[in-house]
């Protein structure tokens, strides 16, 4: 379904990424790990347009993306969540929901403003796929809330609501767990599962390798901007080269 | 549900429609209470202000963007109504809409490229376009009649009745400016208006939820430029008679001011910001000789104190508590 083709992004001449390449199959959980620094995020970034690859290609369902603009990429049915929250803080818990299907709120200013009986009943409908997202999310009962005020775990399952509630076609996620307590992991732990089994396609970018062992189909290492291994769980667990780069590195850390 | 939910329920429902015909009413009833044409005067300056607090509102309070050059649009709005009936003799009402649609072409040509700039730049971008429309007005007397402004605008009329006593153009601006309300009031709870407020808060966010972002701020530049001209347009036949300082770059912060203690996003704001900053003069006399201070200190305190502008700094503050104290609860 996503195809990345020996992707590569400089900043300012230091590489961050080098000839990256793999695949994330349809209805399928892609893991993408790596120690901090190792170009997951530039990933992430350069996937939905918000950083313009230095080289390469990126193809979601046979067409080209990479240089796309963020907003087409999302209208075709890629959605992110990012990794230092992107919520907004003013805006009730109910509305940052809707945010996420703003693309299918119609488009045109003139006839919003006009607030035709076809769109009061589409605002329904979306206000209704909104309250069950959250319902999924455990957050109906702080609909109303600004979302400023809510607890980080809660914003985090914001995001991933935000995320979800427009269907996408593919998920991009980016550290959903990273400050999560161990009993807030499990819960978005299982949430994941079941947005796999009813259909999703996801790449989840992930520190938690217990829970990327766990939940995986598939699992990519990246080290220092390179790819240096994709294979299962099983197989990446034995790999030696993952051991001595990513495995070796965080037991030499903790 | 017994009656009374039923009409709670109606009533939360209908929320924003109720509150547009209270004030409806109000402002029907207003010249049998209000017959001073001193007052109507003012509260019809009024209406024509908030036209155009409404739209800028919009970019600077829901999008998140800045102007500083509104008053640009405004006098746009207001010269090109006064030409168009005087030297073309075209009739008010076309005229009125014609000049509206060629700001909005102006808007359009002027906001696609400086809409790429943001923050303080975007600020100075659009401040130095009200300059040199102001100077323009100045200086090219021929058509504007330079500084000392021009005389003669016919007043509106339908068929033989003319809007030319403050009581009927109390009836005329204030119409214009709910229906103006109702449609700001119903962009902002659309989709449309989610993703104006999705770009306030963060464009990578926006963008990544498929809001067009540069086309968006393009989209409501154009809308708010428009509101202006059309107020524009409304000042120049209500006073008949127009002159370039009604324009200058002090106005146009004014304009901002009036955002800002109206309330950043807020649509009901705006009435309050422009209603405010408009009677502050008729409050002081002293305050004529220092009113670009008395404004400038205004702007400087709400903004250190409450960044989302009054109103709505005290709204949203008193929610976040709310909201709090609900939490609080919640968890013991
Ligand atoms: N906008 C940027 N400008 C310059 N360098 C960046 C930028 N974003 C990321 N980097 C660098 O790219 C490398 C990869 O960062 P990142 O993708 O955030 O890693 P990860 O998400 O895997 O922890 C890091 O060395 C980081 O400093
Ligand atoms: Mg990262």
């Amino acid at each position: 379904m996503l195809n990345i083709d020996k992707i590569s992004k400089n900043f300012g001449g230091l590489p961050a990424l080098s000839d990256v390449s793999f695949d994330v199959q349809k209805g399928r959980l892609t893991a993408l790990i790596g120690p901090n620094g190792a170009g997951k995020s530039t990933l992430i970034n350069c996937i939905t347009g918000v950083l313009m690859p230095s080289a390469g290609h990126i193809r979601f369902e046979n067409t080209e993306i990479a240089g796309q603009p963020t907003h087409k990429i999302s209208r075709i049915g890629i959605a992110r969540t990012f990794q230092n929250l992107k919520i907004f803080p003013r805006l009730s818990v109910l509305d940052n929901v809707l945010t996420g299907l703003t693309c299918e709120g119609g488009d045109s200013m003139l006839m919003a403003m006009m607030r035709l009986p076809y769109l009061r009943h589409r605002e329904r409908q979306l206000k209704l796929r909104a309250m069950a997202a959250l319902d999924r999310f455990q957050l109906t009962g702080k609909a109303s809330w600004p979302a400023g005020i809510l607890a980080y775990g809660d914003k985090k399952r914001l995001e991933l609501a935000r995320a979800t509630v427009g269907n996408p076609q593919l998920l991009l996620l980016d550290e959903p767990v990273a400050g999560l307590n161990s009993e807030e992991t499990a819960a978005v732990g299982h949430q994941l599962k079941q947005l796999r089994s009813s259909g999703h396609t996801m790449l989840l970018v992930e520190h938690d390798m217990d829970l990327v062992m766990d939940i995986a189909d598939s699992v990519v290492v990246l080290d220092s901007g390179r790819c240096i291994a994709v294979g299962t769980p099983d197989e990446i667990r034995t790999n030696p080269l993952v051991l001595e780069a990513y495995l070796g590195r965080i037991e030499a850390t903790a | 549900m017994n009656n009374k939910e039923r009409i709670i329920y109606f009533i939360s429902l209908h929320r924003t429609g109720l509150w547009v015909i209270v004030l409806s009413l109000i402002l029907l009833l207003y010249p049998l209470f209000e017959q001073n044409p001193y007052t109507l005067g003012l509260t019809n300056l009024i209406a024509i202000n908030a036209i155009v607090v409404l739209g800028l509102n919009l970019f600077i309070g829901y999008s998140g963007q800045i102007s500083l050059g509104h008053a640009a649009f405004f006098g746009l709005g207001a010269y090109g109504s006064a030409v168009a009936t005087v030297y073309f003799s075209v009739p008010a009402w076309p005229a009125l809409i014609l000049v509206a649609a060629l700001v909005s072409l102006v808007a359009l040509v002027i906001g696609i490229p400086i809409l790429r700039l943001s923050g303080h730049y975007l600020a100075m971008a659009t401040l130095g376009m009200n300059f040199v429309f102001h100077t323009i007005l100045l200086q090219w007397d021929e058509v504007t009649g330079g500084p000392s402004g021009f005389a003669g605008i016919p007043s509106l009329t339908i068929g033989s009745f003319a809007f030319d006593n403050e009581v009927r153009l109390h009836y005329l601006i204030w119409s214009v400016t709910l229906l103006c309300l109702l449609l700001c009031l119903n962009l902002v709870r659309s989709g449309v208006g989610r993703g104006m407020a999705a770009l306030a808060g963060d464009e990578v966010a926006a963008a990544a939820l498929g809001v067009n972002t540069r086309q968006t701020k393009v989209k409501v530049f154009v809308l708010s430029a428009v509101l202006a001209s059309v107020a524009g347009s409304l000042f120049a036949h209500t006073y008949t008679f127009i002159s370039p300082d009604s324009f200058d770059i002090f106005v146009a912060t004014d304009f901002v001011i009036m955002v800002v203690v109206g309330g950043m996003g807020s649509i009901w704001g705006s009435l309050f910001g422009a209603g405010l900053i408009s009677m502050l003069p008729e409050w002081m006399d002293l305050f004529q000789t220092y009113k670009d201070f008395v404004h400038g200190a205004i702007l400087v305190l709400v903004l250190m104190f409450l960044p989302q502008g009054l109103v709505t700094g005290l709204i949203d503050n008193a929610r976040i508590r709310l909201a709090l104290r609900k939490r609080h609860h919640a968890e013991h």
